[in-house]
This record gives structure tokens, sequence and C-alpha cells, in this order.
């Protein structure tokens, strides 16, 4: 059966923005409900303390309160906080819904109240007394290691979370037989997610049925659900988990948060509704954060630039406790280590260590970003050692497009690539040669522009369960109804991707019908089939692909309607414009309303074949694919004031087949300067005592609409082998693939400077600093 | 304390408390949620709404201080003279330029862009950027929320001709 793609591919509209640009969306904190209380958290003011008493008498007598728990009250009620990934031999640094004992980082909560009022609620956390006993706090990953630093968890003998290592190919060989070994200590800071909506959370319980709901902006309905029954103690099939709409998440709302469990705790305790919404300053300090590795890079190189091997050690700050993919982000690190390049060997030792600050986990690219970041600027050093243009050294070591499935020394398969094309295709649409000859002329003039490059690889469509912590599939359901229009029901959870409109056109065009037709229905347990979730740039590849397989059979059950009625072969039929008919007898044709009527009022159906037009499948995908693309970054530095300026910007990504084409240049659009943000802007800065000093929007700069330049995107389409539609993924690209392009940049404007490397982010003082001293040398 | 004041059009009198900021009164005492809150202290911008005319961050305004001011909320910018009975022309530029992703920043996003066409009704790229500085979004990389108040800015011009 062919399909013709009217709505595939196209740049539609989105189906999801009238709602949101008129205000008419419900987010969390717009849910409200007759007797609703609210939640505040007390939290710690100390990054490592033991809790010596919590009295919380005062703020039960206080206006408005109505309930207060501490530790004690929820001991034994509600269960750890929950982390799915498992690494051989990890300590188990899991952490209570309220600290027990001790308080491990700023902003661990230490109790919870409900008052009628939000403002109330607020006043009574003020009264909650903790009398803490500070103890000495480590931040800094470095130290932690070391035998003389302060011990998180007294029943471990180090601050060691675990050691990942990994090898592939004779590692000793590649450095003995290499020309040169380029080395360098490369940091990859702590960021904070800072989606524009915070968390929040809104639990009712219905004793009766005994039914609890609770609306979370989560990623991960299903998930969410399983745990918290499992944390409460209850079955699950009475918890509902509903996703209203979500305000952005970026993989930090890909998780299991204590104040889920607890709001839902509260709600079947008192038996009200209870909403609890986080503040900015919470959010910063209590939603995870990403990144934070160091990592020390050695890449065996031959003096024609080709690379023999690749040594990694990397120390990923972790914070105090795992949250759900803690441990496992780095991993992807150690994967995904080689970027787009041929290299024999590599030998990878990740150590996960423990400090006094929020957890780390997944945030927009989870591990990728930091991988891409380590190899693309190793590329630029070794150009640097070599004096080599930064473009042959990448071109010299790219497999061949005839070369995929090509499979790296750290075990992965990519599915299919033209790093090439992409390459070539960045540097035709930035007149690179240009661009090199007028950055000459401009350093004569005392200007110090920087071209800056990264050509990268992701790994996306997460993913085959074999590799998944928790399951990689996803799965789709839809149900025709008698009248025609069609609902789809989707385990993915989207939270700005778009996926009502993407799904739709891909229904659309698979059932010959108008987008108008179709509704696609998320993020609700007791509607949607269990479902995995959006993150990953999973949702078009995996859950797409789960609705392209559902689509398939009620096509195919619609097809037999069509033909025992038409007295045709079924293969023969098309679905076009709300008709079925054969392709070369147009004539012999039935509308699609009539098809979907005969299978409800099931008087002319073939023998043998059951009524109803509903179909469920769960896509199980055999590998993950791996997008790519090359960036280019123009920047010029002032060398007085150490201020970057970005000048121009040209992407190319590849992200196989393409549903909407709009959809998918947002998404790099957003990416990107997320990228900006980490090259030049954001830093989650601890002071030595554990204070969270970037504590709010004041102290943690975003990128603003006057900090960038227009970006000038292109795409190459190469489809992906392991799915039905050939998508790959595109939701993490720009903050995978920019970074490195900006830091190169600026590293690259440096270099009359004698500079060869700056850490992240590159901000004003620190390149003021770096010239300042250069200068000085001289 | 008493307020009065006129709310997308309509006149509202509340007995509130003097803290109680214009952004939970919006949202909480008249129920409009489409202004949003995402940090409560002026740097944002998602809780940007117009009053008399400019554009406010309303977590950072009292109630009280709107005591006989002119507000219009996300909810009522359809309902402005220039919006012609549809979707006020910034509204339909963030649709049509694919101007928004998880929506959270659109609302203040699109009134500062309408606050801006009120001022300078051909404004540059630059200046599109300036007057939406202090709004955060996280998603769009802002070259397409730049591109839909630009669209509305042409699509107001022509309809003035």
């Amino acid at each position: 059966m062919a399909t013709a793609t009217r709505y595939i591919g196209k740049a539609m509209k989105r189906k999801e923005d009238p709602r949101l640009i008129q205000g008419l969306a419900h987010y969390v904190d717009d849910l409200q409900f007759a007797g609703m209380l609210y939640a505040a958290v007390i939290r710690s003011p100390h990054a490592h303390a033991r809790i010596r008493s919590v009295d919380a008498s005062k703020a039960r007598t206080a206006s408005g309160v109505v309930a207060v728990l501490t530790e004690e009250d929820v001991r034994g009620a509600i269960g750890m906080i929950p982390c799915a990934a498992q690494i051989p031999g990890m300590k188990a640094a899991l952490r209570p819904v309220l600290a027990a004992e001790k308080v491990r980082f700023v902003g661990e909560p230490v109790a919870i109240l409900v008052a009628t009022d939000r403002y109330l609620a607020r006043d009574a956390a003020d009264l909650v007394e903790v009398d803490y006993d500070p103890l000495p706090a480590v931040v800094d990953p470095e130290k932690a290691i070391e035998k003389s630093s302060p011990l998180l968890y007294d029943q471990f003998k180090d601050n060691i979370a675990y050691r990942w290592e990994l090898e592939g190919g004779d590692v000793k060989k590649a450095f003995k037989q290499a020309d040169r070994v380029v080395k360098q200590r490369m940091v990859n800071q702590r960021l904070i997610p800072v989606a524009m909506e915070p968390r929040g959370v809104v639990a009712d319980y219905k004793p009766g049925e005994k039914q609890l709901t609770v609306w979370s902006s989560t990623q991960i309905p299903h998930l969410l659900r399983t745990q918290i029954a499992g944390m409460l103690g209850v079955p699950e099939f009475s918890v509902r988990v509903i996703t209203p709409e979500v305000g952005g998440a970026f993989g930090s709302k890909l998780n299991v948060y204590a104040e889920e469990a607890l709001v839902a705790y509260l709600a079947m305790k008192l038996n009200k509704p209870v909403k609890w919404i986080e503040s900015r300053r919470e959010n910063f300090q209590s939603t995870i954060h990403g990144r934070d590795q160091i990592n020390y890079f050695e890449l065996a190189v031959k003096s024609d630039g080709s690379l023999l091997g690749l040594r990694a050690r990397i120390l990923a700050d972790i914070g105090a406790y795992y949250q759900l993919l803690t441990p496992l982000i780095p991993t992807m690190t150690g994967l995904m280590i080689c970027g787009c390049y041929k290299i024999p060997a590599v030998q990878i030792e990740i150590l996960g260590v423990l400090t006094n600050k929020m957890a780390t986990d997944a945030y927009r690219g989870a591990g990728r970003p930091e991988a891409t970041y380590f190899i693309e600027r190793a590329m630029d050093v070794v150009a640097a050692e070599l004096k080599k243009d930064p473009v042959e050294i990448r071109r010299k070591n790219f497999p061949q497009p005839k070369e995929f499935p090509y499979t790296t020394p750290t075990g992965l398969t990519y599915d299919s690539a033209d790093y090439q094309k992409s390459l070539d295709t960045v540097l035709k649409n930035s007149q690179y040669i240009k661009l090199r000859k007028e950055q000459a002329a401009l350093r004569k003039k005392g200007r110090y522009m920087g071209i800056g490059l990264s050509t990268y690889v992701e790994i996306c469509a997460m993913g085959p369960s074999s590799a998944m912590p928790a399951g990689g599939w996803e799965s789709a359901t839809v149900r025709i109804e008698p009248s025609g229009k069609v609902n789809v029901l989707t385990g993915s959870s989207p939270h700005g991707q778009g996926q009502e409109t993407t799904f739709c056109q891909i229904a659309a065009d698979l059932l010959g019908v108008s987008p108008e037709d179709v509704l696609v229905i998320h993020g609700d347990t007791a509607i949607v089939p269990y479902g995995i979730g959006t993150f990953g740039s999973r949702a078009t590849a995996v859950g797409g692909s789960a609705l392209y397989r559902a689509l398939e059979k009620l096509r195919e059950k619609l097809a037999k309607i069509a033909g025992h009625q038409l007295g045709v072969d079924p293969g023969k039929l098309e679905f076009l414009d709300h008709k079925i008919f054969v392709k070369s007898e147009p004539r012999k044709s039935m509308a699609f309303g009539e098809a979907v009527g005969a299978a409800y009022v099931a008087k002319t159906l073939p023998p043998g074949m059951e009524p109803g037009l509903d179909a469920t499948a769960f896509f199980e995908p055999s590998n993950f694919t791996f997008p790519f693309g090359a960036h280019l970054c123009v920047v010029e530095v002032d060398p007085d004031t150490g201020q970057v300026t970005l000048q121009k910007y040209f992407a190319v990504d590849d992200c196989g087949n393409v549903i909407n084409p709009l959809l998918v240049e947002g998404q790099v659009h957003g990416g990107i300067v997320q990228s900006v943000g980490q090259a030049l802007l954001e830093e989650a800065v601890y002071d030595e005592q554990g204070q969270l000093v970037t504590g709010e929007l004041t102290d943690y700069a975003l990128p603003r609409a006057t900090d960038l330049p227009p970006l000038q995107m292109a795409r190459t389409v190469t489809p992906s082998p392991v799915n039905p539609m050939g998508v790959k993924g595109v939701g993490e690209a720009g903050t995978i693939g920019a970074t490195p392009a900006i830091v190169n940049a600026v590293v690259d404007a440096l270099a009359p400077f004698g500079v060869r490397h700056v850490d992240l982010p590159m901000k004003r003082e620190r390149i003021w600093q770096i010239l300042r001293k250069s200068r000085r040398a001289k | 304390m008493d307020i009065q004041l006129r709310v997308n059009g309509k006149e509202y009198q509340s007995r509130i408390e003097p803290r109680l900021l214009l952004v939970h009164y919006l949202r909480d005492v008249l129920g409009l949620t489409g202004t949003h809150v995402g940090c409560e202290t002026t740097l944002c911008g998602a809780c940007t709404v117009l009053l008399d005319g400019k554009a406010v961050k309303s977590c950072t305004v009292l109630a009280v201080q709107a005591d006989g001011a002119e507000i219009t909320t996300i909810e009522g910018m359809a309902g402005l003279p220039v919006a012609n009975g549809g979707l006020h022309p910034v509204q339909e530029g963030f649709w049509e330029k694919h101007g928004l992703q998880c929506g959270y920043c659109t609302p203040g996003m699109i009134i500062a862009g309408a606050a801006l066409l009120e001022k300078n009704p051909a404004p540059s790229e630059a200046e599109i950027r300036h007057a939406i500085a202090g709004n955060l979004c996280r998603c769009t990389g802002y070259q397409n929320i730049v591109a839909a108040i630009d669209y509305a800015a042409k699509k107001m011009k022509k309809r003035k001709r």
C-alpha cells in the first residue's frame, strides 16, 4: 500500500498553538479546585549538616496552616526517590523524600506544610525551626576524591559513587605508534536547565473510589505513575497521572521528584486537593542540574593528522544523591566520545563523584554535549599543534558513507551518515575560504575574528530496551470513531515539541483524511496505554514509529473491508481525500467514512473479521539513530574587554527524513541558543561552603534575544534504516553540535595571543584575564 | 483594601490584601490564568501584561498599584480594535512563524511585541530584539519570535493602507 504524502514533510502550522497564543491552555498552576490547599517546602540552608531537631510546633498553629510533615511523619510511609540506572558496584546514594539525619545539599527538603493560601503557606514555612549541626562540605570533584576530603556518607569509605570503564582496540599500541600525544584537561561546566515553567504538582484523592489523581509537569506520566504507586505503597490502578500543558523541560522533568510523592501523600492523608508550585529559587536549587564533567583527555595522532587512539579519564560530578538517571548520563559521554571520527582504540574511565550539590541528570543532550565538546575541542587542539586547518583534520578522520553501518570501538553501531556532505555544505554556506581571508585582513588591523567548526554525531531515538534502564519502546493507539474521526493516543508526552501536529500529519497521510479529523491525545494514564515518554530525541523516531505501525494495522483492516465490498485485492487500495480506492481504476472507490461505518455496523464485514477500529502498537527500536551535522560560528573578541560578539552562525543538520521542517528548525534554533548559554554565559557556581551562588536569574545569565545573530539553517537528508519512516530525531542536536563551534571560534580568535584552550563558560572576565596574562608574558 | 480596575474591557471591584501581587490577582482572583509566573523577580517576563498601554511585569506590581488602571492580558488581546474581531496580528504572527514551542513565555512575549508595535509600527530586527530582551524564552532561540513580531508589523501596516 503506497502512501501519498500530502502532510508529511510539509511545514504545517501547529495544532496546539491557538490555545497557547490566546492564554487558553492549562499548565499545572492554572488548575483550581474547590478547597485546594497550598504546599510549601522547608529546605536546608546548609550544604552538609546533621539535623539535630525539627520543631514544627509554631508552624502548626500559624494562620491557615492545615498540616506539617517532617521526616518522622513520613518515615516508612513514602519510599526513597527512585534511581532506574544500575552500574555494577555503584554505591546506594539514595535520597529519602525528606532529609533523615543529614542534609547533603542546599535546598534539600526537610519538611513540607500545607495551608489554605499560598501566601500563608510561605509565611508559615519560616516558622519551622530546624536545628542543624553544620559539617564541612565538598563541592569540587577533584578535591572530593582526595583522601582528606569530607565524606558525604559515613558508611562509604570515599566519595566515589561508581567507576565505569570501557576499552576497545589496542590502546597501548596506538599510543606507542603515535607521532604525537595531545593532552588537554577540559571542563564541561554544571548547568541549570531553567525551563520557563518551574515544576508543579497538584494531587487529589477520592477516598470512596480510592483514586489518587496527580497532575504533574513531567515528561514521563506513566513511569511517574508506576513510581508514585510504589513509593506510596498503593496499587498502580489507584493512581492516575495527568500531564497538563508542560512549559518546557529539557530533561529536567524526566524524573521522579520528592515533591511529587509528598504532595500525593498529603492529598491522600487530608482528603483535599493539594497544590505545590516550585519557586524559581527552588527550581535552581532542587531541580536536577546538567553536565559537570572534568575530562583529562589524550589523543594519539600521526603527523598527518590521522587519529590512532584516545584516552579519557572523566570525573563526573553527580551531586549528593542519585535522581532517576543520574549515574547513567556520564556513560553516554563515554559511549559517544569518538564523535564522528574513526579512532581505532579507546580507553575510558569515568568516576561518578559525590559532592554537596544538587544531583546532575539528563539536561538536553544528557552526556552527548559533553562528549561532543571534548572531541571537537580536542580536534582543534590537534589542528593547532600540527599547524593544520581544523577542516582538514576532521575530513581526514571521517568514516565514509559506504562504511555504514559503522561500529565504533565503544560498541555502538552508527546507522547512516555522510559527514563529508554536511561539512562541505556548511563550508559552502558560510563561504569559509572568504571568511579565513577576512580574518587575516582583520588581524592585521588588530581585530580578532574567530571561526569555529563542529562536526557532530549524536545518539537519539532512545532506544533499544536492551540498552535502556526501563524499556525503550513506545506505544501508540489509533481509534477511529464511527463518525470517521481519528483519535491518536501516544505514550510520548510532548512539552513543546509539537507532536500534536507531527503525529497528526502522519495519521492524516496514512489514512487519507484531513488534519482536522485527527486528535492527538497524550499525557493521561487513564486514557493512553502505557508509554515511556518524551526525552532523548525519541518521540518521532520511536513514538512516531509506534503510531505508524498502529496506523498500518487499521489501514490493513479498512482495506480488507473496502476490498470485500469492491471486489478487489486489498493490497491494491490506496487512501487519499477520504477515499479508499484502486489507483489504476479510481472509480473503484469507497468513501473512508463508509468503510469506517461498516466496521461498526458490522453487517457487511468479510467473514471472520472482528468489528471495531482500534489498534495498538508497541514499537521496539532495533538500534539507536545517529543524527549528525556541521556547525560553523563566527565571533569577534574585543581584546580590551574580553567581550565575545556572535557575528554569524551556520548550521547544517541531518536528522534523516523530516515530518515537519518548521518544527525541526525550531528545535535546532532553541538548542543552538542553549549552547550559546553554555559557551558564553551559564554556570552553576557553588562556593566552597556549598552555597549556590547562582541561585536566581539575577546571577545565572540566560541568552537573551539581543545576544544572537540570525541563525542560518540548512539540512542534509540521510534517512535512518532503523525505523519505518527513516527519521532520526532532532530535539537535542542544537545543544550537542553548537557549543564546540562557538568555543572553537573564540579560541581561534585568541590564537594570536598563544591561546590553545579556554574553559567554559567563556565569560568576559575569563577572556580578559587570559589576554592580560598573555600581554604581560610578552 | 478595595480596588477598582478594568481588565480586558470589563470593570472589576475587589477587596484584597495589600500584599497581593497583580499577577496573583489576575490569575487567582479573576481566573485569568493565561498570564504566567516564571520567576517572581521581574527577570523572565512571562507575566507581562499591558497596564494603561504599557508592558509591565505583573509579578512585581502590587494589585493595589493597579487601582484605577486599565489592564490587558493575553486573554484580552483578541478583543483589541487592532485584532479586527480575529486574532491580534502579533498572535497571528506567532502561529504563522512558529514563534512558540512550550508556550509558557508566549503570552508575555506577545504582549511585549504588541507594546513595541504601538510605539514603533515599523521596527528593525535590532529594535525587535531589544524590545523583547526583558523576556526570556528557553525553547525557540528567539529567531521565530523576532520573525513573528516582524510579520505582525507588516500585517498591521498593510491593514492601515
